[in-house]
């Protein structure tokens, strides 16, 4: 179970999230088959705060060990709405990991957003959810729910919110994060278009003298394109990422989805 | 002689020594399914424009034994929907025996027989049994099957999903468990890539897809048998075929195999 928790335990590098890892040598026929409750489903997800937007991305493969599953199996959804329509949602979860934990925590969230809306009169602040999302998680700590969970919405201010979690609850705010299978391929990348790290002013001097190019955030155009090109880079790369790309954008107008192709092989 | 009846049958004490109770005894740790014992191979389905499709053979294994011969392991629910099983055949059994349950009380629910409005179609059934099998997995007590569940959706459109032992569930317009999914799948998605080729697909064309993965997968899965049980779900209801042959067999191309797929010499 220690592996769940690291990127990558076996090779020193983007690993698959099955045991592809030559195994140690058994003793002599001592062979006993025990229940694992766990399975890696692949898939990546994505997640980018602007001023006033969030944009959350998933692909919509679903694996199993080298087989494609599902072509199209949502990685985004909508949270706490009045009905399951989910037509006046504000908040988006993604989950990547375990697909049958993806699925249980996702319901679990819902309901527990729609009981507040129904008691408080009011929809739940992703600030609020954020919290509950975590204490969920971590309510389970000794038999986890086994998914890298992303949540996006609006902060009280109206400005982007990205809240990322590990399998356990520990959670922070953030510009931007990836997970799931190619988190490792596509953070680095994010650091530095989004954050513009290790970007300086050309000739700004050398050594300590050089000026960090000034931040500030995205527009939602250039969100978009870095989300598309962020998964086309993941899916050359990684076996378990395909399909198709799936994407939110919450605004104060509500969510829009978008719903585009990726490469299928 | 020992005239007590409980003895009777039993090893005697003065030449075998007293009988060892403990393997009967109820306390101590509780023993759940380890590993699946009888089982039955793939079971596979595809979409078309009026329903769905679905095969699998009549054999339920021991091992390698082929031990029961005449395994029915395609089950109708409420003459709308049609479950395929996969994996431990006493677990498949369990099922059945929950699933007449429900359908008996489900008929209760609604009497008048001839509206299917109020009754739980495939997407209904889906959903239940996700639940059950994610409870069973979390008590580590799994019920060690995957399924095919196929039918219509809340819409009336062809529904088609698995789940298996761990909770896990997807849709997709073809879909195949076991070797199957290594052999037939590449098969079906020729003819039903995406929802839309599937809605082109005919009856006849769709079966015939069917009956051709059928006979691959006798020929190459050593666990399969040439006599196959089909289901074709309509609107109007399930037509089950349970004895069916497999047709226009030809093992000419057994004797070009050599070794493994490239080796020619």
């Amino acid at each position: 179970m220690a592996a769940m928790f690291s990127q990558n335990p076996l090779m020193n590098g983007p690993n698959y999230s099955f045991n592809d890892a030559p195994r140690t040598a058994a003793p002599e026929g001592a062979r006993q088959h025990r229940f694992d409750p766990y399975t890696d489903n692949g898939g990546s997800t994505l997640a980018i705060a602007g001023a006033d937007f969030a944009i959350m991305a998933g692909d919509t493969r679903l694996t199993s060990g080298y087989s494609i599953n599902s072509r199209y199996h949502p990685k985004l959804f909508k949270i706490g709405g009045t009905t399951a329509d989910q037509k006046d949602a504000t908040i988006v979860l993604s989950v990547v990991g375990f697909a049958a934990d993806g699925e249980a925590l996702k319901e679990r969230l819902d309901a527990i957003c729609k009981m507040y809306r129904y008691r408080h009169g009011k929809p739940m602040s992703v600030k609020a959810c954020a919290q509950r999302l975590s204490t969920i998680l971590y309510q389970k700590r000794f038999f986890p729910y086994y998914v890298y969970a992303i949540l996006g919405g609006l902060d009280e201010e109206g400005k982007g919110a990205v809240y990322s979690y590990d399998p356990v609850g520990s959670y922070e705010r953030e510009q931007c994060r990836a997970g799931g299978a190619a988190a490792s391929l596509i953070m680095p990348f994010l650091d530095n278009q989004v954050n513009f790290k290790n970007q300086y002013e050309p000739g700004s001097g050398v050594g300590h003298a050089l000026q960090e190019r000034e931040r500030k955030p995205l527009t939602r155009s250039e969100g978009e394109i870095l989300v598309k090109d962020a998964f086309d880079g993941a899916v050359e790369r990684h076996i378990e990422v395909g399909d198709g790309l799936q994407m939110m954008v919450i605004t104060k107008d509500g969510i829009e989805e978008v719903l585009l192709p990726l490469k299928k092989d | 002689m020992d005239h007590r009846p409980q003895a009777w049958g039993r090893p005697r004490d003065d030449v075998y020594g007293a009988y060892d109770h403990s393997y009967l005894q109820n306390s101590g740790p509780r023993q759940a399914t380890q590993a699946p014992i009888v089982t039955g191979t793939s079971v596979i389905a595809i979409k078309y424009k009026n329903g769905v499709v679905m095969a699998a053979d009549n054999l339920a294994s021991y091992g390698s034994l082929a031990r029961f011969p005449d395994v029915k392991r395609l089950r109708v629910f409420l003459d709308s929907s049609v479950i395929g099983f996969s994996g431990d055949v006493s677990d498949m059994q369990f099922l059945d025996r929950h699933l007449t349950e429900l359908s008996i009380d489900e008929a209760y629910e609604d009497p008048s027989s001839d509206s299917k409005a109020g009754q739980l179609n495939a997407a209904n059934l889906h959903k239940y049994l996700q639940k059950l099998l994610y409870k069973r997995r979390n008590d580590f007590d799994p019920l060690w099957n995957q399924l095919l569940i196929a039918g219509f959706d809340g819409d009336s459109k062809p529904y088609l999903a698995s789940v298996d032992l761990r909770g896990t569930s997807f849709t997709s317009p073809s879909l195949a468990t076991g070797f199957g999914s290594a052999l037939a799948q590449p098969i079906m998605r020729r003819y039903a890539a995406t929802e839309e080729d599937a809605a082109k697909l005919s009856r006849e064309e769709a079966v015939e897809v069917i009956k051709e993965c059928m006979k691959v997968l006798y020929y190459r899965d050593a666990r399969s048998l040439d006599r196959y049980s089909i289901a074709v779900v309509t609107k109007e209801g399930v037509e089950l075929k349970e004895d069916e042959q497999l047709e226009k067999q030809s093992w000419a191309f057994a004797e070009q195999i050599k070794g493994y797929g490239t080796q020619t010499v």
